[in-house]
């Protein structure tokens, strides 16, 4: 940002001071992330950089806790990445179905009470995920989910859904409802309007809520230490033993998995939010 | 017969007025249909769940249930001084049942939570009360141990022959009803939990102060600059955003630790001597730099999305008219971002107070908070009803933060995304 010639000095002064406050912040945010790259080729056992890597030293870089990610002997990864991608897929495919229906109920103007059903429907959201895992707790041990994948998929659902809720509700907002009224009154069944013309249009809000879902479900730590057996140990909960027992620069590996993981999440929601940015544009 | 006449028919000769009323039924069933599998799903998985938690919080069945014929005895006495011989056989009677199910253990537990020294009388009583003989049970019993001539001993029990109790939420805050039924303080060394309760709030207190101090520059920065650099500068909110948790608390506790780079950082500027690193995880240095960095892109979101909805055109209106820069800010543009201030405030206030992971992981003894309890009350000690106290009374300060938020800002103008 250039200032114009007749900013007062002081105010420059202010202005880069302001500049550079930025900067700090930006830097504390996106520094982190950036340490677990150069450690998880580390060709030692230390988190810490080591003299030859400071030296750039081809020597001190390898690939060994890749390869121990991958291959190590009696390897959590793979059966948990497994397990994480499973539960994911289904909790969000589940969220992506009961939210956009909720939605769509939502956002017609007939609904009754609803106020009171959106504070229920997102609520999952607002109460503390402790309590919320507590509470999934008692439910799953009581109809016997509890360590099972499907008990996992459920809970997962239940945090994921208030994203997608909230998502299409508010692609919904800027729905114009008389398209789906010209496709009606044009003889198409109300299935056949919904596939056609109301689910592209409200598409971009459908898949970046499951992003959310997904991401929550990936991510999710504190509801699956309550719930999860041996069976069903995933990603997070793998990490979390590890990062609780012994830091090892394995977990720097799949740290690193994780993060261009999310890149590519960060992409697709950038890009999705660009098209239904456009496609608004349209609308209006 | 004028308001006959004055009735529109539609085509099928159904009045028009009922013929909507109609439409507008069905179209509301049509809405509610929708609406209800996902809201039976959550009413049924969640709604009722937490509900459960107070039955069980409150629940005290189980001393009640194991001692049916004592408690039917001891109706009628007054607890003034021993009990009468109905009251000793009928716990004779009661326990001998409890010895040979292999369920005093239970009994035992929970007496001694009444009572300290509970234990070991009645496993005395437990083993020798095979040798009893019939008939005054009174003095066989007493003979046992001289804690039974105690009347303390037989108040205890009767304290606990409601099915319900409030214990817990008392335990919670550390209080305890005693023998005489007061509400009291326990002693000092026993405080733990009121400490906690105190430093979740005071960090998440912080944790919000300190995001929003941060936020608020950047998210400035962000609506002002033009889209192609403010978009580039956005990745830095978003990555952390969608990376996960564990991740970025693995990179804090690189950096933090005392070989880590932050150390090697103030060595290298001379601020610290190399043999005195000072310990930045496992307390409250750590918890605190960590989830501000973690909880910050819900903070710079919201304030974000208002600040970009604020014209640029209203600062230059205010310093046209005479306002140094600095006033046409407090004047003009902070009023108008307190939306999106009430917004992250009350994210991040919210995520902060029930935040697990990151304080486990990072804070060790002096930087765990209430979460931390309840699960470990859920995991390690088992006693689900008191983590369930706990979670509600947490619940319930967070539906009170709600409500007062509500009123002083309304949650309509919070804005997301």
């Amino acid at each position: 940002m250039a200032l114009p010639k007749y900013t007062e000095p002081h105010y420059r002064i202010w202005h880069y001071f302001y500049l550079l406050i930025c900067g700090c912040v930006f830097f504390f945010l996106i520094a982190p992330l950036f340490v677990i790259f150069p450690l998880s080729f580390n060709a030692e056992e230390f988190l810490v950089f080591s003299d030859g890597m400071k030296r750039l030293d081809p020597d001190a870089f390898s690939l060994r806790w890749y390869k121990d990610m991958i291959y190590g002997t009696k390897n959590p990864w793979g059966l948990a990445a497994r397990n994480s991608f499973i539960i994911a897929i289904f909790a969000t495919l589940g969220s992506i179905i009961l939210g956009t229906l909720a939605a769509l109920g939502l956002s017609s103007r007939h609904m009754p009470y609803k106020g009171l059903i959106m504070a229920i429907l997102i609520s999952p959201m607002i109460v503390p995920l402790i309590i919320s895992g507590v509470a999934i707790f008692f439910f799953m041990a009581k109809v016997g989910l509890a360590a099972t994948h499907l008990g996992i998929i459920l809970a997962h659902i239940i945090l994921g859904t208030p994203f997608v809720v909230i998502t299409v509700t508010a692609t919904l907002s800027g729905f114009d409802h008389s398209i789906t009224r010209a496709a009606s009154s044009l003889g198409s069944s109300p299935y056949n309007t919904f596939m056609k013309i109301t689910l592209p249009l409200i598409l971009p809000g459908v898949i970046s809520g499951g992003l959310f879902a997904f991401v929550t479900s990936f991510d999710e730590v504190v509801v699956v230490l309550f719930l999860a057996g041996l069976d069903n140990t995933t990603i997070p909960i793998q990490m979390w033993t590890g990062l609780r027992e012994q830091l090892s620069p394995t977990i720097l590996a799949v740290a690193t998995c994780l993060i261009i993981l999310s890149v590519l999440i960060l992409l697709t929601a950038e890009l999705l939010r660009r098209r239904s940015e456009r496609l608004r544009g349209i609308n209006r | 017969m004028s308001s006959e006449t004055g009735k529109i028919l539609t085509t099928d000769g159904i009045p028009l007025e009922e013929s909507l009323k109609q439409a507008e039924k069905k179209n509301k069933i049509k809405a509610l249909l929708l609406v209800a599998p996902l809201l039976l799903f959550l009413i049924i998985t969640y709604m009722i769940p937490i509900g459960d938690m107070f039955s069980r919080s409150i629940d005290d069945k189980m001393v009640t249930n194991m001692l049916p014929k004592t408690y039917k005895a001891m109706e009628n006495w007054d607890g003034k001084e021993l009990p009468p011989e109905e009251v000793f056989e009928a716990f004779y009677l009661d326990y001998k049942i409890l010895v040979k199910n292999k369920t005093a253990g239970k009994l035992q537990t929970q007496l001694n939570y009444e009572k300290n020294g509970f234990k070991s009388v009645l496993k005395k009583l437990a083993r020798k009360q095979k040798k009893f003989e019939e008939g005054n049970y009174k003095e066989q019993i007493m003979k046992v141990h001289k804690r039974w001539r105690n009347v303390e001993y037989w108040r205890a029990i009767k304290r606990r022959a409601p099915s319900y109790t409030y214990s817990k939420y008392l335990k919670g805050i550390d209080m305890y009803s005693n023998e005489d039924g007061k509400i009291v303080q326990v002693s000092e060394d026993r405080r733990i939990h009121r400490i906690l309760w105190i430093r979740t709030v005071e960090v998440a207190f912080f944790v919000t102060l300190f995001c929003f101090l941060m936020a608020y520059p950047i998210a400035h920065l962000l609506a002002t600059l033009p889209m192609k650099y403010s978009n580039l500068l956005m990745i830095c909110v978003l990555l952390p955003f969608w990376t996960s948790l564990l991740v970025r608390t693995a990179s804090w506790m690189i950096l933090l630790q005392q070989q880590g780079i932050v150390n090697d950082f103030f060595v290298w500027t001379g601020l610290v001597a190399d043999d005195n690193r000072p310990e930045m995880m496992y307390n409250k240095t750590g918890t605190y730099v960590a989830m501000t960095q973690i909880l910050l892109p819900f903070m710079v979101l919201p304030l974000y999305s208002v600040m970009k909805t604020i014209s640029p055109s209203l600062m230059r209106a205010g310093k046209s008219l005479g306002a140094t820069p600095a006033v046409a800010f407090f004047k003009v543009y902070f009023p108008l971002t307190i939306p999106g201030i009430g917004a992250g405030c009350l994210l991040v206030f919210i995520l902060a107070i029930g935040y697990y992971i990151t304080p486990a992981l990072v804070g060790g003894a002096s930087g765990t908070l209430i979460s931390n309890q309840i699960a470990y009350h859920m995991k390690s000690t088992l006693d689900w009803s008191f983590a369930s106290a706990m979670g509600l009374m947490l619940l319930t300060g967070v539906l009170a933060i709600y409500w007062i938020y509500n009123k002083l800002v309304g949650v309509d103008n919070i804005k997301l995304g």
